[in-house]
């Protein structure tokens, strides 16, 4: 009986192959795959966040619901759905629509191409890390766009901020990202893994690896560079005004953004998948965790920097010493090779 | 009129009466160039409860209870205050014990508003674990003074002639065990906050107030001491037990945040010594007064006492015609005189600064209203 399912399910798919070709069968497979990834990575963050900031405060954090409360953000999330999306009167009412589903969906693209294992991976295109770098530019849009539409004082004030740290935030991670460019030679994400045999990047680029996290916290706006959404000087920042799902869309596009920039620093500077004893795809996973956790302990530890210090550490410190790594770098490797 | 101020590059922002950082309905109203700040307005009068008035309609003991609303966070320290300011109207002698008891209690009082201002202090400032570890210790006192006042928030422990009840033995082993503990802490907190640079940079040289201004605007409490005027009432104008106590009143020199935040942080010490030594020379005797009337009835003419609250300066006025209700009870609490310095140190400063600074003063809005 089994064996006559498993027959039929493989004269399916091959009919599916021959009909639209391997490689756009496998984007939709990936894709539906991302999407599920996607929402158990962000509820699976959110629980580690709530347990991490819990025992960093004398408290114990989520455990009713579940095992040690693993299903709290499930309950959450429930509640969330369950609740009113509140389109206040005078916004623009198109972008306002449009702006949390903006921020969330060229997220998605970049898990596209990132190498989870020597083999799992979407697609491995020669400008994968362009791709990545140039989709979330456009979370800065989508911000612009919710702090605007909302008509509100501190969702403006909120995303001003965020165009002004955004513009400035990216420009360090791109230079420092280029040096592991110049020295892998490649583009391409796989490529970049690949050239790390043996030694991990960060060993070689460890400024550049530490400008990249600083600039990676900034850009996803934690905490101590979470000034967009100020909780304590803007209320909530541009997503004051957004209210059930549409809050939720906000939320679960920032921890898919953490989620990706580590695994982006995790491909850049630590050997990517490459790792003893266990396969590839733990390795990565458990790298990109690592990080995750820094970067929430860094949040439950430090207060938040002022706007202008913010900038000013940007642009008189980061940018200039990014530029000099890239210089280096590439005079180095022209002299090596 | 508010429009024709406005000019294309400007614009009116109201922080509060609903906003996190305004701990309670303080509602700014601010004139602003993107973020700088052009002008400031504090506007009160959200939690308004005619604290004064229901003085002037009540008995003196009657009105005991309200003293500890006005303050929800130096509740025991109005008590005292209050109870101070009569019993100096009526004459009336307080035993030894009871002076010491309540010195006491009025300091564990402080160091729990000074403790909950500094984790309100950092979570305005964006760290959100301090303000858990400072809750964490508040809550030991909280339940020491629970053991003997019966409440943990508003108090009305003292009493004409003394206190409700005498001191019992968890308080005291309570307290032993809880000084060191929050010694240790503050250690804690001087290498985890104090010395943090984002910390510094955020509070240093912002919100700068000179001794002069100061004066003029009639700031007291830790806001002046910061500015580098030694002037503390339990010093300065001696009442309780305090003048046989070693203290030292901790005092600054800029002005700044920092400094506001370091004097709160030096005081919370200075009250542990003062704990620490009346309870090593606590007296037996009786805990109150004998002969204490039912009905409290000042000679007529009017009576003013001072006392140095958490927040400052609390100055307690009444007239009584030597009747069994006061003719005029009025109060003068600090915040409502610390807070209207915004007005002249906000503008030019930025929407992050003004958190920092309303913070660093320390207001508590229940007792601005009254």
């Amino acid at each position: 009986m089994s064996d006559g399912i498993l027959v039929d399910l493989r004269v399916i798919w091959e009919a599916l192959v021959r009909f639209f070709g391997l490689e756009a069968l496998v984007l939709v497979i990936g894709l539906v795959v991302i999407l599920a990834w996607v929402q158990v990575n962000a509820l699976f963050l959110v629980w580690l966040e709530r347990k991490v900031a819990g025992h960093i405060q004398l408290r114990i954090g989520p455990k009713e619901v579940g095992p040690f409360g693993v299903l709290q953000t499930i309950v959450d999330g429930i509640k969330l759905l369950g609740k009113e999306l509140i389109t206040p009167q005078p916004v623009s009412w198109l972008l306002f629509i449009l702006s949390p589903i903006m921020v969330f969906t060229p997220v998605l693209v970049a898990f596209v191409v990132l190498p989870f294992g020597p083999h799992l991976i979407i697609r491995d295109i020669n400008v994968g890390l362009m791709l990545i770098f140039a989709f979330g530019g456009i979370n800065v849009l989508s911000i612009l766009m919710g702090g605007w539409a909302s008509n509100n004082k501190y969702a403006l004030l909120g995303a001003i901020r965020s165009v002004a740290q955004n513009v400035a935030y990216e420009i360090p991670l791109l230079l420092s990202a280029m040096s592991v460019v110049v020295m892998s030679g490649t583009l391409s994400m796989q490529g970049i893994v690949e050239a790390q045999e043996g030694v991990w990047f960060i060993f070689y680029q460890p400024v550049a690896g530490l400008l990249y996290l600083i600039g990676a916290t900034a850009e996803t706006n934690r905490a101590p560079f979470d000034i967009p959404e100020a909780e304590s000087e803007l209320v909530a920042g541009f997503h004051t005004e957004y209210s059930g799902m549409r809050f939720g869309l906000f939320f679960l596009a920032e921890y898919t953004n953490m989620f990706i920039v580590a695994a982006v620093a995790t491909t850049l500077f630590f050997g990517g998948w490459r790792g003893p004893f266990l396969p590839g795809p733990w390795w990565f996973l458990i790298k990109v965790y690592i990080l995750i956790f820094g970067v929430m302990w860094v949040r439950w530890t430090f207060p938040r920097l002022r706007f202008d210090q913010l900038m000013n550490f940007a642009w008189k410190y980061m940018i200039p010493i990014a530029l000099l790594n890239l210089l280096v770098t590439a005079l180095v490797m022209k002299l090596v090779r | 009129m508010l429009r024709k101020t406005l000019t294309e590059d400007s614009f009116y922002l109201n922080l509060g009466p609903q906003h996190p950082s305004t701990h309670g309905v303080l509602h700014l109203l601010l004139k602003l160039d993107g973020e700088r700040i052009l002008e400031c307005k504090p506007l009160v009068g959200y939690s308004h409860r005619a604290h004064e008035h229901m003085g002037q309609n009540r008995t003196y003991l009657q009105f005991l209870p309200n003293t500890s609303r006005m303050d929800y966070l130096g509740g025991l320290c109005y008590n005292h205050a209050y109870c101070l300011a009569v019993e100096k109207a009526c004459g009336i002698e307080v035993p030894e014990r009871a002076r010491y008891i309540r010195t006491v209690c009025a300091e564990l009082n402080r160091i729990s508003s000074h403790l909950l201002w500094f984790g309100a202090y950092l979570m305005d400032l964006g760290a959100f674990t301090p303000f858990l570890y400072a809750f964490d210790d508040r809550e030991d006192i909280l339940a020491i003074l629970g053991e003997v006042t019966g409440s943990r928030l508003t108090y009305s422990y003292c009493r004409f002639g003394g206190v409700n009840r005498d001191l019992n033995q968890n308080f005291l082993d309570g307290t032993k065990a809880f000084i060191p503990k929050l010694r240790k802490r503050l250690k804690d907190y001087r290498t985890l906050v104090t010395k943090n640079i984002i910390f510094l940079n955020r509070t240093k040289g912002i919100g700068t107030v000179s001794a002069e201004l100061a004066r003029d605007w009639a700031l007291t409490g830790p806001n002046l001491r910061a500015c580098g005027v030694a002037y503390d009432l339990r010093r300065a104008e001696p009442y309780s037990i305090y003048p046989e106590l070693e203290f030292e009143i901790p005092t600054a020199t800029a002005g700044d945040c920092y400094d506001r935040y370091w004097v709160r942080m030096a005081e919370m010490e200075q009250s542990l010594r003062i704990v620490e030594q009346a309870l090593g020379r606590l007296p037996e005797g009786p805990v109150k007064a004998a002969g204490v009337p039912q009905w409290i009835q000042p000679p007529a003419g009017d009576y003013h006492f001072s006392y140095e609250s958490p927040r400052g300066h609390l100055g307690i006025y009444f007239v009584s015609d030597g009747g069994r209700v006061p003719l005029r009870m009025k109060w003068r609490t600090p915040s409502f005189s610390n807070l209207s310095i915004l007005s002249e140190i906000l503008p030019g400063t930025l929407v992050a600064d003004t958190i920092a600074i309303l913070g660093s003063i320390d207001v508590v809005i229940p007792e601005i209203d009254r």
